[in-house]
Order: C-alpha cells, then sequence, then structure tokens
C-alpha cells in the first residue's frame, strides 16, 4: 500500500455525482451541422487545411498543427465544409474564433484507417504522429500531449500518474469511462509508460468512485500489469495535477514548473484512452466523453464528436426541464458560464451543467472581508489568498506578484469557504490576465524602442555617408577644373543641364510643357496612369509639392 | 523573404551594440515606462526625448496620451509625485494599427521615412505593405501620404489578448 501525502487545505463541495451515473456512456447522435474551432488547445491554433466547398470524409485533417505548441483537427463526420469562419465558442470570454462548419452528409463515411505499430517507432516520429492524430490532454488544460510524452535529457521519468481522481462536483466523464473501458485506459498507458520509459504506473482515483476503482483493478489484473490503483480520499483539488502528485509520491512540484521536473508525468485517464484508440486504429481524436447533467431531464455521459453544438447535447439528454437559468461549462468550482449555446462541444468540454435558481441560486452579496483566514487554511497551494484578494482588488500587481499569485491554481477553495462570500478567485483570475496583457505590452514596447533606436542610428549614418559622399566629389570637381580648364563635352551637359532644370521650374510655376511627341505605347500607357492617378488626388499643385520631396 | 528578416535580424543584432551609448538610469526608468509609440503627441520627438525631459524637470509626466492613466500612474509612483490626469487637448484613443489601402499605393516612400519604427516595407515606384505587430499607431505616416491611402484601424479583443473584468460588485458594510 502506497503511503499518501496529505496536501494542504481543499474543500468538500456537495458531490452531484449521482445524478450522471445511472446510465451509461452512450453515443450522442449525428446532427447536421458541426462547428469545429481550429483552437483546441493550448498554443498556436491549427492552420486550416480546407475551404467552403470541400467535401471531408471523419477523420479527415482539417487542420494542421502549427509551430511547436499544436496539435492538428479532424473531421467529425463525412459532409462538406460550408464555412472557414469566425463562430462563438466556449469560452469566458463569449468571444468568437476561427472554426471550420461542416454541413454533415448522414453517411458519416470515414478516411481510410490504419493501425500503426508504434512499438517499432522511431520516438520523434511517433511523437509527430500522435500531434497529428490531434492528441491533447482531455482534462480540461489540452495540452499537446506529444510534448509531454517526450522524456526529455533524463530520457525516462520515474512515475506516470493517471489522474482518475474527477475531484470537481457533477462530473462523472472520467467515472464512467474507468468503469466501462478500463482496459483500453490501460493500453493507452501501456503506449506512455513505453514513450516514457516509466519506472512505475500509478492510478490515482477518489473514494467516491467504487465501481471505477474496481473496474480498473480488475483490468489491472487480467492483463498483468504492476500498474497500482491508488484510492485517495475524496478532497477537492485532489485532481489537479500538483496535488495528485504530492498526494501520491510526496514531491512538490516547483513554483511555476511542472511535475516532470520532479520525474513525474502526469496525464488524465482520458487522454490514455485516447491515445490507445488513435495508435491502434489510426484514428485521430474526433470524439470525447462529457457528462450532461445538473437541470436536464435525463442527466447521462455521452461519447460527443468534437464540433456537436452544445445545444444539440443537451437535447440529447432529453433537453432542459422548466426553469433552467444557463449553463456551466466544467464544473462548478472551475468552470465559467456558457455565452452562447450554439459554440460547439471541443477537446476541452468535459462536463455541461444546466443551472436551476435552486442549486445555483445567484451569489450571496458580498461583504468586506474579516481577515478570518478560513481561505488561507482552505488554499491547497498554501497561499494567503485574502493579503492577494487585498493586493488584486487595489490593482497592486506587483504585490500580488510578491505573495505568489501565479502559484494560485484558480481551484476557488477560497471563495468557497469565504463566510464574507468573496469571490477571491475572481480577482486572481483577472489580476493573472492583466500581468500578462502588460508584459505583453513591455514586450512590445521594448521591441519598438530597440527598432526605433535603430531607425535614428540609420538616419545619422545615411546622413554621414551623404555628407563624405559629396565631400568626396567637391575635391573632385576642383581637381578636375584644375586639370582641365575648358571641356567642351562638360559645357554641353551643363547646358543640357540647366534646360532640364529650368524645364522642372516651369512646371512648377504650372506652364506644364509636355513632351509626349516620340513616346512608346507603353510610354503613353504610364503617363495616361499617371495623368489618372494625379486627377483622383484633389489639391494637385499642394500634392505636387510633397511627391517633388521624395528622394 | 526569411532570409531577408534573419540578414535584418542580424544587422539589428550587432548595429544595437554599436550605437549604444551610456544613459542616464532615472531617463532609462521612465523611458521603461512610456509605451514607445513614439508618436509625438507628448511634443517632444519620440519617448526618449519626453523621458530626458522629464528627467530634467521641464516636462510635466501627463503628456502621453497612448501611456493614458495606467501610465501616468506608475511614472508618479517612479518619481514620487502625485498622478493627475491626462494634460489639455490630450486624449487616450484605443490602440491602433495603420493599414495601407495597397490599390491606391503609388510607391512614393513618404510613409516609409515617416515611420519611426521601421514598420514600413517596400521599395520606390512599389506597393508598401505596414507590418502590423510592428506598427504602433504612432499615425505619422498618415499625414505624408499623397494620395491618402492609408488609415488606422482598431485592433480588437480576440481569445488570446481577452482580459477578466474587474470583478464589479458593491460590498456590504458588516453590520455593528
Ligand atoms: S475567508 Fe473571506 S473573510 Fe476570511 S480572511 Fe479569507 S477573504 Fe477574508
Ligand atoms: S488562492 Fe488560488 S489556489 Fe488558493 S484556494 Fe484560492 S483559488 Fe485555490
Ligand atoms: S506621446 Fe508618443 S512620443 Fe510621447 S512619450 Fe507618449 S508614445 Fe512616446
Amino acid at each position: 500500500m502506497r503511503r499518501l501525502h496529505s496536501f494542504n487545505g481543499g474543500a468538500h463541495p456537495a458531490e452531484h455525482k449521482a445524478e450522471s451515473t445511472a446510465r451509461p456512456i452512450a453515443a450522442a447522435p449525428l446532427v447536421p451541422l458541426y462547428v469545429v474551432p481550429l483552437r483546441q488547445h493550448i498554443g498556436t491554433p491549427a492552420l486550416p487545411l480546407v475551404r467552403a466547398g470541400d467535401r471531408v470524409l471523419r477523420g479527415q485533417a482539417i487542420g494542421q498543427a502549427e509551430g511547436y505548441v499544436s496539435a492538428s483537427v479532424h473531421a467529425p463526420t463525412s459532409g462538406r465544409v460550408v464555412a472557414v469562419e469566425m463562430r462563438p465558442v466556449a469560452h469566458p470570454s463569449g468571444l468568437a474564433d476561427l472554426c471550420v462548419v461542416i454541413e454533415a452528409d448522414g453517411e458519416d463515411r470515414a478516411i481510410d484507417l490504419q493501425p500503426l505499430d508504434w512499438r517499432g517507432m522511431e520516438p520523434s516520429h511517433l511523437r509527430n504522429l500522435i500531434r497529428d492524430l490531434g492528441l491533447v490532454g482531455l482534462g480540461g488544460a489540452v495540452f499537446p500531449s506529444f510534448i509531454k510524452l517526450n522524456p526529455g535529457e533524463a530520457g525516462r521519468v520515474e512515475t506516470l500518474i493517471l489522474n482518475g481522481a474527477e475531484c470537481e462536483p457533477w462530473i462523472t466523464s472520467d467515472d464512467l469511462l474507468m468503469r466501462e473501458r478500463a482496459r483500453e485506459i490501460l493500453k493507452g498507458a501501456e503506449i506512455m509508460q513505453a514513450m516514457l520509459h516509466a519506472g512505475e504506473v500509478v492510478i490515482g482515483i477518489e473514494d467516491n468512485k467504487p465501481e471505477a476503482i474496481a473496474a480498473m483493478q480488475a483490468a489491472v489484473r487480467e492483463m498483468g500489469l504492476g500498474y497500482e490503483v491508488a484510492v485517495v480520499p475524496t478532497r477537492y483539488p485532489s485532481g489537479g495535477a500538483k496535488q495528485l502528485t504530492y498526494l501520491l509520491t510526496g514531491r512538490e512540484t516547483p513554483s511555476r514548473g511542472h511535475a516532470v521536473e520532479v520525474g513525474v508525468q502526469v496525464f488524465n485517464v482520458g487522454t490514455a484512452y485516447g491515445l490507445h484508440h488513435a495508435l491502434a486504429e489510426g484514428r485521430p481524436l474526433i470524439s470525447r466523453v462529457v457528462t450532461v447533467t445538473g437541470h436536464v431531464a435525463s442527466p447521462q455521459n455521452f461519447e460527443v464528436r468534437l464540433g456537436t453544438p452544445i445545444e444539440d447535447l443537451i437535447r440529447a439528454a432529453g433537453g432542459e426541464l422548466e426553469g433552467a437559468t444557463g449553463e456551466i461549462i466544467g464544473g462548478p468550482m472551475m468552470g465559467f458560464d456558457l455565452q452562447d449555446r450554439a459554440a460547439p462541444v471541443t477537446k476541452a468540454v468535459n462536463c455541461v451543467i444546466v443551472k436551476d435558481a435552486q442549486r445555483f441560486p445567484p451569489p450571496p452579496a458580498p461583504r468586506a472581508c474579516i481577515r478570518c483566514g478560513e481561505c488561507a487554511r482552505a488554499c491547497p497551494a498554501r497561499l494567503q489568498p485574502f493579503e492577494l484578494y487585498w493586493y488584486a482588488r487595489a490593482r497592486d500587481f506587483g504585490k500580488t506578484q510578491l505573495f505568489s499569485l501565479f502559484d494560485c491554481i484558480e481551484c476557488g477553495c477560497c471563495s468557497h469557504v469565504c463566510p464574507s462570500h468573496i469571490s477571491l478567485v475572481d480577482f486572481f483570475r483577472y489580476a493573472k490576465s492583466e500581468i500578462w496583457a502588460r508584459e505583453r505590452e513591455k514586450e512590445a514596447a521594448d521591441a519598438a524602442r530597440r527598432r526605433h533606436e535603430f531607425h535614428v542610428w540609420r538616419l545619422e549614418r545615411e546622413k554621414q555617408e551623404k555628407a563624405e559622399r559629396l565631400a568626396r566629389k567637391a575635391v573632385a570637381q576642383v581637381k578636375e577644373a584644375e586639370a582641365a580648364p575648358v571641356d567642351a563635352e562638360a559645357a554641353r551637359k551643363k547646358a543640357i543641364l540647366q534646360a532640364a532644370i529650368e524645364r522642372a521650374k516651369q512646371a512648377r510655376e504650372g506652364v506644364t510643357p509636355r513632351n509626349v511627341d516620340h513616346l512608346t505605347p507603353e510610354q503613353q500607357h504610364q503617363v495616361e496612369e499617371a495623368d489618372a492617378r494625379r486627377a483622383r488626388l484633389h489639391a494637385g499643385a499642394e500634392d505636387q509639392k510633397e511627391t517633388e520631396n521624395q528622394p | 523573404m526569411a532570409a531577408g528578416g534573419l540578414t535584418l535580424g542580424a544587422v539589428l543584432g550587432w548595429a544595437s551594440v554599436r550605437y549604444r551609448v551610456q544613459e542616464d538610469p532615472l531617463v532609462e526608468k521612465i523611458d521603461a515606462i512610456l509605451p514607445q509609440t513614439q508618436c509625438g503627441q507628448c511634443g517632444f520627438a519620440g519617448c526618449k526625448p519626453y523621458a530626458e525631459a522629464i528627467a530634467k524637470g521641464e516636462a510635466d509626466i501627463n503628456r502621453c496620451p497612448p501611456g493614458g492613466e495606467d501610465g501616468i500612474r506608475r511614472l508618479a509612483d517612479l518619481l514620487g509625485v502625485e498622478a493627475k490626469s491626462l494634460g489639455e487637448g490630450l486624449e487616450h484613443k484605443p490602440k491602433s494599427v495603420a493599414v495601407i489601402d495597397e490599390d491606391l499605393c503609388i510607391g512614393c516612400t513618404l510613409c516609409i521615412q515617416a515611420c519611426p519604427v521601421d514598420a514600413i516595407v517596400g521599395a520606390a515606384k512599389q506597393m508598401h505593405t505596414i507590418v502590423a505587430d510592428r506598427c504602433t499607431g504612432c499615425e505619422l505616416c498618415l499625414p505624408p501620404c499623397p494620395v491618402e491611402c492609408i488609415h488606422m484601424e482598431v485592433i480588437h479583443e480576440d481569445i488570446t489578448t481577452w482580459k477578466w473584468r474587474y470583478p464589479v460588485y458593491s460590498i456590504r458594510p458588516v453590520r455593528e
């Protein structure tokens, strides 16, 4: 038995898991229209590979991974691309993002899928394949998996953790996946173990999921794997990567760092499941399990094709009941309110909760902080939320960083326990995004400063060079004049030059002599074009002056 | 194009070593707060000259519209003086970039010369383009254009630049 290391604080919000575990995972029905965002992962959005009018097949790549931190995106069914355009997506901002809109043809024809013999493959080639198959972390962070499957300089990790804790209330998608598809999860874990040369594999599951624990234990036994199913006490946020790592290994993930720095790599069980299917069948990530729960007729988990509009998914769960007051994407602790039900399910969406006034009442009006310290006792990151709140509220971002704002995992425990009902975590999100924006601005300003300094230096250099050129020329002219007092050729050139200057002067005075006599058709055309352009400009004289200033 | 970028980068690299002169640390600190738009709205020929004037006590801290209230507050903090509102006749505008209407551009190069941060590319008699992520939105290229083919476009928020809003609610006083 593994010795568990208890993390600080945490909370016990009402679980509400039973609502959606009574029914098995069902396949969500095909819908007429899919909206597939090209940004379904952390990093650079995928580059669109299709245009309106193109026909696509299920599993066909419609977006290519771009840059290092990225992953590809695939068509969820066969049909016709009707647009590549900005559409509302499931994001706290409610803003639109670039999506491939596919009208399904109902035939659901797939590309030719080939199982991949990953065991014999060169590691970097395998990782590129995993990127091109669209694999990202399905626990909610959607970080491209191929990056995390690189053992790095160490060449191996000590512990591979499969995260089946699922500590957020209401969500049961990992629970049902473990109950029903334990073997496939473990097959994915085998791939991960091989790629990372992991010394041990531990599957962490909260003790409120006895069926999942039993199913995983049975599958480990049957498959003859030496993996350990570790049962952790139910306490939010045990499913946080840092918290679970600490629980199972006693290792502290460094501030602003990742578990891999202490020899641990953590993947969600859904990611392992997706990885198995990706390699065993060559099937790209085009669906995921999503919990639909709350104020709907029949709460249930669905295997949903990515791009399915959330309103269609709610309908699949029997539709919302009378008195619904909106939707939460994710769980009630870390999720956000959906702004537009037309937004699609993406790789990041693990749960849709339809709210009602009873179970999701509007937050009570906050009162002033009484400095009771409850928030600090609850904070799993061992921060002082009330201090942080004080500075974030005063927009003193320097101080928030001194109090380790960026170690906050935004779990919401502090808001949950605050007797004054202060939504502390909202202030921390606000402060973080302000700081990020300032960093971006600072970088842009520094770049502009460098370019401006270069610009000034360049002008200075050009001026100097010109002066030197003129000086050299003057010297040469003087020498020339001394050498050849009267040169007929030079006199003739000078006369021509003088005439040209005279003509230019006349032109300025508006006499405009037109030297249009012996023109080629090409030149004639150019003159006409120039005249037309000139006609378009309003005050001719003014502009003429400007153009004459050009070098 | 990529190769051009590399060479330019190399030039910038060694140039930065050559043209940098020793700075007054206070001027540097002030300049670090100024937004580097280089627009001249403060009445100086760029951010650095304005920073120098502030350091000498010859200019007020509220003359930079692109920096806005926030910039003024940070200058006030740095210099240990009271923050104030933006100076008379100055107005903070949303951040924008300049865009050239490429059908109208006659390739006169006047805008290239006006751009303080070398954000415009093009050669004589060829169409010019503004590199959007270099453009500081200073508007200095607008007046010289003889065909008025440059206009400003406000940069809209997207998912990557979106920020969480300051939480708004009224705090109820605790009953005595
Ligand atoms: S729990 Fe609330 S009232 Fe208590 S110290 Fe924290 S913020 Fe203040
Ligand atoms: S400060 Fe951050 S990490 Fe700590 S309890 Fe609050 S939200 Fe969670
Ligand atoms: S007004 Fe323009 S030039 Fe002056 S400091 Fe501000 S950004 Fe720089």
